[in-house]
């Protein structure tokens, strides 16, 4: 599971107002190389929630000197947007899980694939 | 028609009208090496190809062949089937000639509305006329006049269709056909009978003689005592099926009143035999012919079929693939007598692939339609995603193309959209476009590991509880998804939280199976690709080719509505048999484990086996209809994509 994904994806649990975002606790973390792409990057950005992608990178140790608010003018800034690059798209979590924020529900991490199904009765 | 034109009339019409018949006879001319490899001569010669003069333009022999015969003695004539275009040979280059001067550009009424405008050209060689008389399938016999006229009357007027609904007999006004059953129900929701609630009244009396002479001549060894009556006007038909082995006993007997037609017989590995049954013939079906060959009739009004005049030992079949004597016959109202013997045992009859009994011994008691969420949740746990997790590398390896109005959708989206592909199976979509953020998810933690595999972003949810934020997506594909939820409640709540995912202005494009696998007269994929070798094709809906571009003339669709909608809560869903007509809208669906080469075996793999998986195949407008129920959204388009119904919906602004 890469960031950019976490960055999307919310708790369903019944019952739960805001399942946003995941808490990340991992096992294992890989950091593969991807080629970096500057419109690719630039055009996610405005996608993302900052604050979950900041709180995400410092859960896995992997936050280095990212700005805690979005530069002005990213788009042009290349040296900003290698690092929300490698944040969100070679930082990926192998092995752990994610948990709710508000019931505190686990959803396991393996092989790289989060498993969010719920039982019957949580939904 | 003027025979005996005269040379000076001839040369007045020099000129024009002469230079342009000129120019259409080399066209015709070039044509025909063209597409047909025929090619013709300038000298004369005895054969001549008459092209306008096919039985693919409408033309009967009857009527080419009178036309011929006013210019002398015809030695043969040959239809080739399907083709726009015929070949006479006279008995002398003399009549010949006289043809090729007096009918070239002559025009021909063929029918009451019809005509064509035929050209002739010399040819040296007729294509070989071939005895086509092709052997019947193992098991088939056709027994002509086994009835005398009287005895059809008899027969005829013995049923009453006027009453609509009796005790005695179950009557059913078919889309294509009208229908009556004795002795017991024939039920078209499940395709089997209720062996233990006969119908009052048995088999009619009239019926007595003509079964004691089937008996007595060793037709079968079972005395039917069930009997539908079936009644088919010109244009109506039957989709091609296989008797379910399970409801009757080995013989099928068919007893053809009224007019005759054309009866397809269609091997699994390809092979079809077209039998004509004439008035009062009976035809018997056993062995393989009953058990693994699907039999049915196209809805057509007139027929191909072998001339009356013909050599052919056997009148009553015909490889229309080759050439033979043919002509159309249009056809009349035809009523069969189908009489059977219900089977009360489980069929074991050496054909499992075709078998009920045998096909579904693996779900050992067929599960019902669902009622509840709960029911509907432990089908779906079965006979959905825990197949997927066992075919998953099998059907992953028969899922390599993604289907090309699907990429359309996805490559329209611009750069740095964020697509989610609910139901992403192994992920052949998630590719598609680089350009967008794609994540997929499925039910399946076998096929998302092969997504993961590939390098993209999916995870295990379910599509009723996708856990992605609401209005983040630009756009949401569920491809072949919402047709395994097995209540509408699920169906609707499946598409309601696709429409949640949408950003307000986001597309949403959804594919279900069609139950109309026959569209503006064009079979689906599905059905035509029925050819057992064709190992990675088989057994898998939602295959698709090249979208047919068909711009067919004729609006009249296809489709084919069971007889009951599925208002029988305990039903037992059937079984389908792969690669036919649907005959209920809630069923199982064969997966047949690898048979093949070439893919890869996973440890702790089993390898064979059939699975079944539960769909719910959509009728048409019912993917629309479930959709308005949805608020917020409205539907922007809708279509028939190879055997699925299509729709994209478009969320509302926030205005």
């Amino acid at each position: 599971m890469k960031l950019l994904t976490h960055n999307m994806l919310t708790s369903h649990v019944k019952g739960v107002t805001n399942g946003y975002p995941l808490l990340i606790k991992a096992t294992e973390v890989k950091v593969n190389e991807v080629d970096f792409n500057a419109q690719f990057v630039s055009r996610m950005i405005p996608k993302l929630e900052w604050s979950a992608l900041l709180q995400a990178a410092d859960e896995l140790g992997q936050r280095q000197d990212l700005p805690s608010e979005l530069v002005a003018d990213f788009e042009n800034n290349e040296e900003f947007l290698k690092k929300v690059h490698r944040v969100l798209l070679e930082v990926e979590v192998m092995e752990g899980c994610l948990q709710c924020p508000e019931s505190g529900r686990q959803f396991p991490i393996s092989k790289g694939i989060p498993n969010m199904l719920l039982n019957e009765e949580e939904l | 028609m003027e025979v005996n034109v005269e040379k000076s009339v001839k040369v007045c019409r020099m000129g024009k009208l002469d230079k342009k018949l000129l120019r259409k006879q080399i066209k015709s001319s070039h044509t025909l090496l063209k597409h047909e490899g025929i090619s013709t001569r300038s000298e004369p010669t005895k054969s001549l190809v008459v092209a306008n003069g096919g039985l693919g333009n409408g033309v009967t022999r009857e009527e080419l062949s009178a036309l011929l015969k006013e210019m002398g003695e015809v030695e043969s004539l040959v239809m080739p089937p399907h083709k726009p275009y015929a070949f006479v040979t006279y008995g002398s280059e003399e009549n010949a000639r006289k043809a090729h001067i007096h009918m070239n550009g002559q025009t021909l009424r063929c029918g009451a509305e019809n005509s064509v405008t035929l050209y002739l050209s010399f040819v040296g060689s007729v294509p070989c006329e071939q005895q086509a008389c092709v052997t019947l399938p193992v098991g088939l016999v056709l027994v002509e006049d086994f009835v005398s006229p009287e005895e059809e009357a008899l027969l005829l007027a013995a049923i009453d269709w006027s009453s609509t609904s009796d005790a005695v007999t179950a009557q059913r006004a078919l889309k294509h056909r009208r229908v009556k059953h004795f002795g017991f129900e024939f039920r078209y929701d499940n395709n089997n009978v209720d062996k233990d609630k006969p119908l009052p009244g048995g088999l009619p009396e009239e019926c007595q003689p003509v079964l004691e002479r089937i008996m007595e001549n060793g037709h079968t060894k079972f005395m039917p005592d069930q009997l539908t009556v079936n009644q088919y006007e010109s244009g109506q038909g039957i989709p091609r099926h296989v008797d379910t082995h399970s409801a009757f006993e080995d013989t099928i007997l068919s007893l053809s009143l009224g007019a005759k037609t054309l009866m397809e017989f269609r091997h699994p590995d390809g092979r079809v035999v077209s039998v004509a049954l004439p008035a009062r013939s009976l035809l018997v079906m056993q062995g393989e012919s009953r058990y693994l060959w699907t039999h049915g009739i196209t809805p057509r009004k007139f027929d191909m079929v072998p001339a009356c005049d013909s050599q052919c030992s056997s009148s009553t079949t015909c490889d229309l693939s080759a050439s033979n004597q043919l002509t159309l016959t249009k056809r009349g109202t035809r009523t069969s007598f189908t009489f059977r013997k219900i089977r009360h045992e489980p069929c074991c009859c050496a054909f499992p692939s075709a078998c009920d009994s045998q096909v579904a011994s693996s779900p050992p008691s067929p599960p019902i339609l669902p009622r509840g969420h709960g029911d509907a949740a432990r089908l779906e746990e079965k006979y959905v995603h825990r197949v997927y997790n066992t075919i998953a590398p099998h059907f992953s390896s028969t899922r390599h193309s993604p289907w090309p109005r699907v990429c359309h959708f996805l490559s329209s989206l611009s750069p740095g959209n964020v697509l989610a592909d609910v139901g992403c199976g192994n992920g052949k979509y998630l590719g598609v476009n680089p350009e967008v953020i794609s994540v997929g998810c499925d039910r399946s933690r076998a096929l998302v590991q092969i997504c993961a595999e590939r390098g993209f972003q999916a995870l295990v949810s379910d599509a009723l509880c996708v856990p992605l934020r609401t209005a983040t997506c630009d756009a949401c594909i569920s491809i072949a998804v919402i047709h395994h939820f097995s209540t509408p409640e699920r169906r609707l709540a499946a598409v309601k939280e696709l429409v949640r995912l949408l950003k307000p202005g986001g597309h949403a494009l959804i594919y279900v199976w069609a139950f109309e696998q026959e569209y503006k007269q064009q079979k689906s994929k599905y059905l035509k690709d029925h050819n057992p070798r064709n190992n990675a094709a088989k057994d898998n809906p939602e295959l698709h080719g090249k979208s047919s571009v068909f711009a067919g003339s004729n609006p009249e669709d296809n489709k084919k509505r069971p007889s009951d909608n599925c208002k029988l809560t305990d039903d037992k869903l059937s079984v389908h048999i792969n690669r036919t007509a649907f005959n209920s809208r809630d069923l199982l669906v064969p997966w047949h484990l690898k048979e093949g080469k070439g893919e890869k075996r996973r440890e702790g793999d089993s390898g064979e086996g059939v699975f079944h998986r539960y769909y719910h195949v959509f009728q048409q407008g019912e993917l629309e209809q479930l959709c308005v129920q949805v608020e917020g959204v409205k539907l922007q388009t809708s279509y028939h994509d190879q055997g699925n119904w299509c729709v994209i919906l478009e969320k509302d602004s926030i205005r």
